[in-house]
């Protein structure tokens, strides 16, 4: 280990390496439910040559692999299951290149949300990103690899839809380009070449270090506002998701339902946010909006709920901070969730299992939903947060987050971003020429084993 | 259970049927008036019961005190019609329902109710006001707003312990026995609804205009007047309490405004809207407001003054957007003060 150990110093410089315990405690763990593993080492390299000798070093030496972003992913993708060396990409933060013609902009794997946020709306206010709910610690990279979804996904689909390329370290050591990047200087589409950046998406760094990233960039509006509907039927909401996103008038539209406060008991909010550049486009479009669920409002089934002035503003952020109040309602600072990717017409009875689920384990539990594309899933997150420091609770939540991915995948949806139990499952329900053709490309990117193991594994 | 004072035979003879020919919304004749009146002593399914837009005009135009508007909603409630839909009826009913939170405090004279409106709490500052005693919370909540949402049950189950919560924690320490209504609807709730269903009030409502005009005319030293044409939006509950009018005349004099004569004002006011809205007709409640800004925008007015929140949250921006100033009536107050 000490060789190893001297190896990686000699790669990325002794400030950026350690085998100290109490630096390796913080990356055996995140916010959710996982087991800590304690890795070996952590390095935090700083070039895309320093990443291949770190692979290339590991391939040597039989070592895993775990790239890291935010490691903000909750469901312990990050975690070093079988130790080895966590690479910690958040040295690589260059904002390379930003395309304001071709809308798009070039960035290592280490630029966090926040950071990319904050460069647009100051060198190009016209444009802007997809951004998710998360922490802007969150990196660009490590949303997009799990195929996350944001702010603009209702119109746009998965941040992985907005990706145009990926410069990537495979796990046998090469450099290589996926997308318009791999031919010409500029980073601008994925079509119509054999698509080779799908490779590495979804695929939680099984396949290779992500060291570069080209996403979409979108015109930025100077107006936005919110709009809430509520209604006391589950059973309701597939069909008007189907109604708003019918009118393509919506920027993003988002549900959610909890126990508390009391008065939110029993009732669904879809929130629908619309954006425009003048105040008859933002008329017209909240004029078309509610048309479309006239026949709810003319039968009182539901309605739109008047949002005070006061509380718009939290309500239009990207990201919503609102939710992590939520994240830290049991004041323990653990919170994880099943992000189930579902058919929109699976959303109600996926609300009666959490019910049902929360009925068995939790007192406290919340919807939200992200509809993706125009109503082509829903990103249904079954939330569970807990109490670190007590581990029935722990285990509760576990527990709850068990019977959450059952859920997802009866009601023939697919688990998002799913620690292993979750993939283990998946695994089990694959149409096996899949699951064959998922181990085949594994294999043979990944000889050795080395990168993230016991992601997507069969047993 | 309560009982509405409602007289038959009275609206039976009524010969101008004012609470539906005046109403601003139905434009009924004085022939299908009558129709419609008399299906509302009946008890029959009016057209009224469904088109009300719940404005409270009717109350004030009852030349009789015959409760109209309150008899409209007890039809409303018993015949299942719904002004608003159900999920935000139910919303608004678990909001504000009490906690049995309330705590008994020791509150000198003058003790103000803020209601459900905790944020006029920061309006209440310096000299003019001199640090009053107030209160809000669900626990004090009058209730009123269940007439938009066709609940009078709602009102009737919640409203005689709201009395009594107030009676009990909040005036016990009173030597007047006087509560000063921040909002038109509060003091509405105990001059006008709890009497019209035999609910007695044991304190002594005073309606805030009164509490402020005799403020500053304690004071007049310190105004400086605000030489500015006002409009003012009144608020619906102010139509069941429209004998306390006059304050709004007498508080502007003393600022030195000038309320501007226009079409839609005092009897002839219009909704703000927002209620319309919750209702989901929206496009009613977009005509209006736009007839009412384009009414103060054409009297050339520098502020449009509030009294109720929910009406400044409704029109704020879009009074804004015609260069006009939106502003509280408090905030008026303090802003002519000498600090």
């Amino acid at each position: 280990m000490e060789k190893i150990y001297n190896a990686l110093t000699d790669i990325v410089g002794s400030g950026y390496v350690s085998k100290e315990p109490e630096e390796l405690f913080f990356y055996s763990r995140d916010q959710g439910t996982s087991e800590p593993k304690i890795p070996d080492f952590v390095v935090m390299p700083r070039t895309t040559q320093e990443i291949q000798r770190i692979v290339l070093l590991a391939n040597k030496e039989k070592l895993p692999i775990i790239p890291m972003g935010g490691s903000l992913t909750l469901s312990g993708l990050c975690i070093p299951h079988r130790k080895g060396v966590v690479l910690d990409l958040k040295r690589m933060d260059s904002i390379l290149e930003v395309n304001e013609t071709s809308r798009y902009v070039l960035v290592e794997p280490g630029v966090s949300q926040g950071a990319l946020q904050s460069y647009l709306a100051i060198k190009h206010p016209e444009l802007m990103h997809s951004i998710p709910d998360a922490p802007p610690a969150n990196t660009i990279a490590g949303n997009i690899l799990i195929h996350g979804s944001g702010h603009l996904s209702q119109e746009t689909g998965f941040h992985t839809e907005m990706l145009n390329g990926l410069e990537v370290v495979l796990p046998t050591g090469e450099i290589c380009k996926t997308g318009s990047g791999s031919i010409s200087p500029k980073w601008f589409a994925r079509a119509p070449l054999p698509d080779l950046t799908g490779l590495f998406l979804g695929w939680f760094g099984t396949t290779g270090v992500v060291t570069k990233l080209s996403i979409r960039l979108y015109p930025k509006p100077l107006k936005k506002d919110v709009m809430m509907f509520v209604t006391e039927n589950p059973d309701h909401i597939p069909d008007i998701i189907y109604r708003v996103t019918g009118t393509k008038m919506a920027e993003d539209v988002n549900l959610f339902a909890q126990p508390k406060p009391d008065w939110a008991e029993g009732f669904q909010q879809t929130v629908i946010n619309i954006t425009g550049d003048s105040e008859e486009e933002m008329s017209f479009k909240r004029r078309l909006i509610r048309k479309s669920v006239e026949h709810y409002i003319k039968s009182k089934e539901g309605g739109f709920m008047l949002v005070l002035p006061q509380l718009k503003p939290a309500m239009k952020e990207a990201p919503l901070r609102e939710l992590t109040r939520f994240a830290d309602m049991m004041k323990g600072g653990g919170f994880e969730y099943v992000g189930g990717i579902i058919p929109t017409e699976s959303f109600p009875q996926a609300y009666y299992d959490t019910l049902e689920i929360a009925e068995k384990y939790r007192p406290k539990w919340s919807i939200m939903c992200r509809v993706i594309g125009r109503g082509h899933a829903m990103m249904f997150a079954y939330s569970w947060p807990f109490n670190r420091a007590d581990a029935k609770d722990v285990e509760m939540s576990r527990k709850a987050l068990f019977e959450s991915n059952i859920s997802s995948l009866k009601n023939g949806g697919v688990i998002w971003k799913s620690e292993l139990e979750g993939q283990r499952m998946m695994m089990e329900k694959m149409d096996p020429n899949t699951l064959n053709l998922l181990q085949k490309i594994k294999r043979t990117l990944d000889p050795n084993g080395i990168m993230n193991p016991g992601n997507w594994e069969v047993v | 259970m309560y009982e509405l004072k409602f007289d038959e035979k009275m609206c039976a003879v009524c010969e101008t049927c004012d609470c539906l020919v005046r109403c601003p919304y139905l434009n009924l004749d004085l022939e299908h008036a009558k129709k419609e009146v008399e299906k509302l002593i009946q008890g029959d399914n009016s057209m009224v019961l469904t088109e009300c837009v719940t404005c409270y005009s009717c109350e004030e135009y009852c030349p009789y005190g015959n409760h109209p508007f309150y008899r409209i909603v007890e039809l409303q409630e018993s015949q299942d019609i719904y002004p608003a839909p159900k999920p935000i009826m139910n919303q608004q009913i678990k909001s504000m329902s009490p906690v049995g939170k309330g705590k008994v405090e020791e509150l000198k004279d003058p003790v103000i109710s803020l209601c459900a409106f905790p944020e006029a709490k920061k309006a209440l500052r310096g000299d003019l006001f001199q640090n009053p005693n107030n209160y809000f919370g669900r626990d004090y909540f009058c209730n009123l707003m269940y007439l938009h949402f066709a609940r009078s049950s709602i009102i009737k189950e919640r409203l005689p312990r709201i009395i009594e919560n107030i009676w009990k924690q909040k005036l016990n320490k009173s030597e007047s026995k006087e509560l000063i209504c921040y909002h038109d609807e509060c003091y509405a709730t105990y001059t006008s609804w709890a009497p019209a269903y035999g609910i007695e009030v044991p304190f002594k409502p005073i309606h805030f205009y009164e509490y402020l005009y005799n403020r500053i005319r304690a004071s007049m030293e310190n105004i400086t007047p605000i030489d500015a044409k006002v409009a003012y939006q009144r608020p619906c509950s102010n139509r069941l309490i429209p004998e306390q009018q006059h304050w709004v005349d007498d508080i502007f004099e003393l600022l030195g405004a000038q309320r501007v004569k226009r079409e839609y004002d005092r009897e002839d006011a219009l909704c703000c809207g927002g209620i319309l809205r919750m209702q989901g007709r929206d496009d009613l409640a977009h005509d209006l407001q736009v007839k009412n800004l384009e009414d103060m925008e054409a009297a050339g007015v520098d502020y449009c003054v509030f009294n109720c929140p929910f009406c400044s949250y409704t029109l704020s921006e879009m009074v804004k957007e015609r260069n006009i100033k939106p502003i509280m009536m408090i905030d008026l107050c303090t802003l002519s003060w000498n600090d």
